[in-house]
């Protein structure tokens, strides 16, 4: 269970990190989305205590990270593929790791076949690719059989036959009910891979939501439709797996009716329609949508 | 539930019991992990091997052929011989070796990225400091005393041919020579101090030279009375004092001098340590 409360991080000028509050809850995926520079990794380093948040706080299993006897047991964080000193063999590496605090050494051999780098657990990381490289991250964040996982784009550099594994690997986790909260900046990936989405924009909270309504909202048909009488509207078009979406001045987002009963349906009733659109948005354009206009979206609109 | 294959598995990650008990980070763990860290990077070799070849190599080889020359030698150069400072002079070389040594060990994992890695696990991280000025100084003076020793030893016993040897008993000689090692030990905790404040190994390794060798030398500028009062306060001065090398009279005595210099590390590692609980990582 990770939960950010108000958090804030300035770095100089820059406020890359801005009155973020969230929950990432135990036994799902929760998707931690936005695109290059929104504040992910930064968020993700202050979860693990690297970087002090300038104001507000985020906790694990209800304490800071730092306060934790075992943190490699409670938090497993893969952040940068680099995070690794480049001359030391990736065996080596993890033994070092799993020395502070007492993991035995059999556990590295298995984090090693787990992750598919028997071959080269005696190579120097330094030559490693950016996917093996992911891997030994990996390997690193399971280490102390963590209760929460976290990991910033896992899939980068990764082949498709790896991706495929980090994202059975995540459900996996999931389903052994630990939390798991992974960053990414694309759409599909954490459509196909998580449960539960968080979207940030520009370091603000857009979209804190299940994919399942994420989904819903974005990829089926929607249509817009703009009426001076939308109360009248909305009335007439109640009905099972029908949604209206009101936003102002005078607009409604209905999806679960095309927009040709939605318009015979308003003539019958002599309701005035200014526009009537039907959109259809796939989920990445939905996701970019709501990240490019991140600043006017703030204030929770979606949020649940 | 153990599964093999990487690509298949989706769980597999619990088959080795891990207690939360089991897994406490506590100080002589992040010790051991950091005797780790510096037994399997090869740098460890290159600045330990090359502090030795320097130590004992120049020392050793100037004795014998001061031992072979000695009777083709000039009255006024067997004058200036020593055969204690001579047969050590090496370390002058070493405490460069040595020092890159130190700074490697906290610099070198800002370098590579490895100090997330570090700073994650051990997330209060001052303990990853203590070990690591630990297990340098601990490394540093096991590896660098024997070289001293056997350098002191085997120089006298090729001097021992001309009769221009020093004993072990003559008065001074052992703090001398033990604290040739003692003063590479403080080096390289200084060494640490700056790598961790300065997070950048060419850096660290510079500062370490001017602070060393730099100072000394921009402080014979000065005009004889004001270096007179500074120059035995400069670290690498007062640190040499413990060697009682040059005679000269200005330096201080030799244990004052090495506690000024134990002063200046501490000082360094107190400034780094509070630095490293303060800074993002």
């Amino acid at each position: 269970m990770i939960e950010a409360h108000s958090l804030s991080k300035r770095y100089g000028t820059k406020l890359a990190v801005d009155d973020l509050s969230f929950t990432v809850r135990p036994g799902i995926v929760t998707g931690f989305l936005g695109p290059n520079g929104a504040g992910k990794s930064t968020t993700m380093r202050m979860i693990i205590g690297l970087d002090a948040p300038t104001s507000g706080t985020v906790a694990v299993n209800g304490h800071r990270y730092a306060d934790s006897p075992a943190p490699m047991h409670e938090v497993g964080a893969l952040l940068e593929s680099k995070a690794v000193h480049s001359s030391r063999t990736a065996r080596n590496h993890l033994r070092v790791l799993a020395t502070t605090c007492g993991i035995a050494r059999s556990r590295v051999d298995e984090m090693i076949e787990l992750v598919g780098l028997t071959d080269v657990a005696d190579k120097r990381a330094g030559g490693f690719s950016l996917g093996m490289g992911q891997r030994l991250g990996i390997a690193a964040a399971l280490l102390g059989d963590p209760s929460t996982v976290v990991l910033d784009e896992p899939v980068n550099g990764l082949d498709p036959e790896g991706i495929l594994w980090v994202r059975n690997l995540l459900k996996g986790l999931a389903g052994e009910g630990r939390t798991v909260m992974v960053s990414s900046h694309l759409m599909s990936e954490m459509a196909m891979t998580a449960d539960h989405l968080i979207v940030i924009g520009r370091g603000r909270l857009i979209a804190d939501m299940s994919v399942e309504e994420f989904t819903q909202s974005a990829s089926s048909d929607v249509v817009w439709v703009r009426t001076p009488h939308h109360a009248r509207l909305t009335e007439l078009l109640a009905a099972p797996g029908v949604a209206v979406v009101f936003s102002e001045p005078d607009g409604l987002q209905i999806t679960g009716m095309g927009s040709d009963a939605i318009g015979e349906l308003a003539a019958a009733h002599g309701v005035a329609l200014h526009e009537l659109t039907p959109v259809r948005a796939s989920l990445e354009e939905a996701f970019m949508e709501l990240t490019q206009e991140s600043v006017e979206y703030h204030g929770g609109s979606v949020a649940s | 539930m153990s599964t093999s294959t990487s690509t298949s598995t989706t769980t597999s990650t619990t088959s080795t019991t891990i207690t939360d008990a089991g897994i406490k980070v506590t100080q002589a763990r992040v010790v051991k992990a950091e005797f780790l860290k510096v037994r399997t990077l090869r740098s460890t070799l290159y600045t330990l091997g090359i502090a030795v070849a320097a130590m004992s190599g120049i020392g050793i080889l100037i004795c014998w052929t001061t031992a072979n020359d000695w009777n083709n030698m000039r009255p006024r150069r067997q004058l200036r011989f020593n055969p204690l400072e001579d047969s050590l002079v090496g370390f002058h070389l070493a405490q460069l070796a040595i020092g890159v040594f130190g700074v490697l060990l906290i610099a070198g994992e800002y370098s590579t990225g490895m100090i997330r890695s570090s700073l994650a696990a051990v997330p209060k991280r001052l303990p990853m400091l203590w070990a690591k000025v630990f297990v340098g100084a601990v490394v540093t003076f096991c590896v660098m005393l024997p070289s001293t020793l056997i350098t002191f030893f085997v120089s006298q016993r090729l001097l021992s041919v001309r009769h221009i040897q020093v004993s072990w008993s003559t008065p001074n000689v052992p703090r001398t020579v033990i604290g040739v090692a003692m003063y590479l030990t403080v080096v390289v905790v200084l060494a640490i101090g700056l790598g961790a404040l300065i997070r950048n190994v060419a850096g660290a390794i510079a500062a370490l030279v001017g602070v060393l060798l730099v100072l000394p030398v921009i402080a014979l500028a000065l005009p004889q009375t004001w270096a007179d009062r500074i120059n035995k306060f400069l670290p690498s001065n007062a640190g040499q004092a413990l060697l009682g090398f040059t005679g000269d009279s200005t330096q201080m005595t030799p244990w004052r001098g090495f506690a000024l210099f134990c002063g200046y590390a501490i000082g360094a590692i107190a400034i780094s340590a509070w630095l490293l609980r303060r800074r993002d990582a």
